[in-house]
């Protein structure tokens, strides 16, 4: 038995520096050369200053902007400590979260109705950092935005419907808009009307 | 429900049938013989691993022996990383400063990564240096490869007769390794980045919002780390919500690319089986048996997360599906696929919070793992214990038509069929005695998080992820206390040495044996009578134990939530 830990010991010591730093090393090596925006993270910068990254959900409160899901991090879309509610279906907490955020969009957005109000807009994501919302979230939202910024209603429509991605294959998963792309290029389209 | 929803399972077996033949006999030549494409770069690489660690490749061992090493490389591996994780920040790479992991969690991340669990008590973005995510690493490549080592000795225990020996562990180990994990691994992550996870060892980033608040962004060598814990059926994610966060998965394709690759050598596995036994008829049998599983238990997951739930559902918003818990870009058809295959072929990364699953919906994935992991289940050992339950159809059936069982030509006798009831009985023992202990002590109890039934589903859940050495989890257990760290340690443990011993055992008796030709009174096991059979077993010899706790927990809550009751 001594025998078989000395030999296991030996083995794992090449093992583990072949497949912890050695791989790890090389992925990181080519992929840095290969697709370096992906593999440093998809940063979106604005005058050198790093604003975020597209594929990470940001916090928006201010009602000029499209407003994303509710996050279950502290606080909010924090980047650096994923979580999820985890409220079970039978929680009392998960009812008033609902409630809550219902009634949050309710007044941000007057003239919507609840029954317009898509399920996902007012559940907590997975990671508490989802990027995106579906087309229909958005689309409730061009009223307040258009008025609050000042633009055509058909305008800031147009900047939703250009921002919608399709699914995977046209089967897997959702279609959704990327919030901070489309409040990026809403942001362009009030300096340069 | 939609069609485009409905088909999406359809379409990933119908993808897996296509690959088993080629990843199956690329299996076959990797362990059995013959010559890969590989061979002039992996080569080399092997005999230099031989030569360093002093082994004889070529020597034949019994399946004691075969035992012994398996065990001797996963102690020395478990001691290894108890003592690297300890003492991580005296080591480099660590540029957001994580201090030494916690002792009981240490304990609990050593165990569950030799054991290809990866259960996470601990939140990776919170916890790990770089450095100690690539040693978790290393363990994603060589905890799967003990998986394939197990079921090589009871397939060789068939296509072997009157010899001792079973093959050479070691040999086995570094040629799964090598010529198994490490390619794949390596052309997986490319991919993965090419899709948008990150890769790099960049400190976290500091943004300034678009609204001008400031947000920190994790960062780290992700994309590799999530090649190896899909390939590899292991599930240990870098961030805390796993496949769920959007540089884990940032997009479907990347999620089902990522599904793809856990399902692999599962199914490889299945077709370098019949290779073994040069019966393919038999493994294409054990594969339909797995996939009708697989499909019913995808198909009812995403019913339940589809119709939703009633109480919310009754506020009158657009839309019914659950999406608490859940990802726009997946949706809820694609992330109930995910979520029945992380709990079917074991890996346990998740893209949802199970915790906040429909009643029903989490019991599908508590029912999955409760089979013992045997729809496809993780690498080697998913069929193996599929076998396990083959043994156990072949002998009830010789009870029902009065014949001594036999398969692919070997006797069974009682000495297999106890051995079998072994695997079946040690972790429904264990799952439930330690599911039982927790909720009779305060240490167990002031773990839940979710109030009413929900709170027995989170416990029995996390025992059941365990034994399985599945490694997802109801979030909302407060997993990294003394009490849950401690005994789902434990519980992975026994469910995968005490479990999957008693198979080899049954391996090596079965090798001794001579193979006895196919007579008109030998019961056919490639038909869809045998198909039939085999399912019935699984679902009433092996998960049928466990209805008591699905009735308290999970059964409860939903008809408390079609009633309308809140805890």
């Amino acid at each position: 038995m001594v025998r078989y830990l000395f030999t296991s010991f030996r083995l794992l010591v090449f093992m583990i520096l072949l497949l912890g730093l050695g791989y790890t090393a090389v992925v990181t090596g080519v992929t840095q050369v290969a697709f370096p925006y992906q593999a440093n993270g998809s940063l979106v910068k604005s005058h050198g200053k790093v604003i975020g990254s597209t594929l990470i959900g940001q916090s928006f409160t201010s009602p000029r902007f499209f407003i994303g899901r509710p996050s279950a991090t502290t606080p909010a879309y924090n980047a650096a400590s994923s979580t999820a509610s985890n409220y079970g279906p039978t929680n009392p907490a998960l009812v008033k979260e609902v409630k809550t955020n219902i009634a949050k969009v309710l007044k941000q957005n007057p003239g919507i109705k609840k029954s317009q109000i898509p399920l996902s807009l007012v559940e907590s994501s997975a990671s508490g950092l989802d990027p995106d919302i579906t087309p229909a979230s958005a689309y409730l939202q061009v009223a307040r935005v258009a008025r609050v910024n000042h633009l055509s209603k058909s305008q800031v429509n147009n900047l939703v419907k250009s921002h919608i991605r399709g699914r995977f294959l046209g089967i897997f998963g959702n279609s959704y808009v990327n919030v901070l792309r489309l409040n990026m290029a809403l942001v362009k389209m009030t300096h340069h009307p | 429900m939609t069609l485009q929803g409905l088909v999406q399972p359809f379409i990933i077996i119908a993808v897996m049938a296509l690959l088993a033949k080629p990843f199956g006999t690329y299996l076959y030549k990797v362990f059995e013989g013959g010559s890969t494409f590989l061979d002039p770069i992996l080569g080399p690489l092997e005999r230099f691993a031989y030569k360093i660690s002093g082994i004889d490749p070529q020597r034949e061992m019994r399946w004691t022996t075969y035992g012994l090493s398996l065990l001797a490389v996963n102690l020395v591996g478990f001691v290894i990383l108890f003592i690297l994780l300890r003492i991580q920040e005296f080591l480099p790479l660590n540029p957001a400063h994580q201090s030494a992991v916690p002792f009981w969690v240490t304990f609990n991340t050593a165990i569950s990564f030799v054991t290809n669990t990866n259960w996470q008590v601990y939140s990776g973005e919170t916890t790990m240096s770089y450095l100690s995510q690539m040693w978790l690493v290393s363990q994603q490549f060589i905890s799967p490869a003990i998986g394939i080592t197990f079921l090589l000795v009871l397939v060789r225990g068939f296509s072997r007769q009157e010899s001792k020996t079973v093959g050479n562990f070691w040999r086995d180990l570094v040629r799964g390794i090598l010529w198994v994990g490490l390619p794949l691994a390596l052309v997986g992550s490319v991919v993965l980045v090419w899709l948008g996870s990150p890769q790099n060892f960049n400190p976290y980033v500091h943004a300034t919002t678009l609204q001008g608040s400031h947000q920190v962004i994790a960062q780290g060598p992700v994309a590799s780390m999530t090649s190896i814990m899909q390939l590899g059926d292991n599930g240990g994610g870098f961030f805390n919500m796993n496949a769920a966060h959007p540089y884990a998965a940032p997009n479907a394709a990347s999620l089902m690319f990522q599904e793809i690759l856990g399902f692999l050598i599962p199914v490889g596995v299945i077709y370098m089986f019949g290779k073994m036994i040069n019966k393919k008829r038999q493994a294409w049998a054990i594969f339909i048996a797995m996939s009708a599983m697989f499909l019913i238990g995808s198909v009812a997951l995403y019913h339940f997360e589809a119709a939703g739930n009633p109480i919310i559902n009754h506020i009158g918003l657009a839309t019914h599906g659950n999406m608490e818990g859940k990802e726009v870009r997946f949706g809820v058809g694609t992330t109930s696929l995910f979520e029945n295959t992380t709990t079917a072929v074991s890996w346990g990364s998740v893209a949802a919070s199970n915790d906040s699953l429909t009643p029903l919906g989490g019991l599908v994935t508590l029912f999955n793992m409760n089979t013992g992991e045997v729809i496809f289940g993780s690498w080697g050992v998913g069929l193996m214990g599929m076998l396990g339950y083959v043994i156990l159809a072949v002998f009830l059936a010789g009870l029902m038509v009065g014949r001594t069982p036999e398969f692919l030509g070997k006797k069974i006798s009682a000495y297999e069929v106890k051995m079998a009831s072994l695997f079946l009985l040690i972790p429904a023992f264990a799952i439930l005695i330690l599911t039982a202990i927790s909720l009779t002590t305060h240490a167990g109890l002031s773990g839940i998080f979710n109030p009413g039934p929900h709170g027995l589903t989170e416990v029995a859940y996390a025992f059941s992820s365990g034994v399985a050495n599945n490694g997802s989890a109801f979030g909302g257990l407060s997993s990294s206390s003394p009490w849950y760290s401690a005994t789902v340690g434990l519980a992975m443990l026994i469910g995968r040495y005490p479990m999957y011993i008693p198979l080899l055992a049954v391996g090596g008796s079965l090798a001794l044996k001579q193979r006895v030709p196919a007579s008109a009174g030998t019961f056919p096991t490639e038909g869809p009578m045998f198909i039939g059979l085999l399912i019935s077993t699984v679902v009433i010899v092996g998960a049928l134990i466990f209805f008591p706790v699905y009735a308290l927990g999970p059964i409860a809550e939903h008809f408390a939530m079609v009633a309308g009751k809140l805890f």
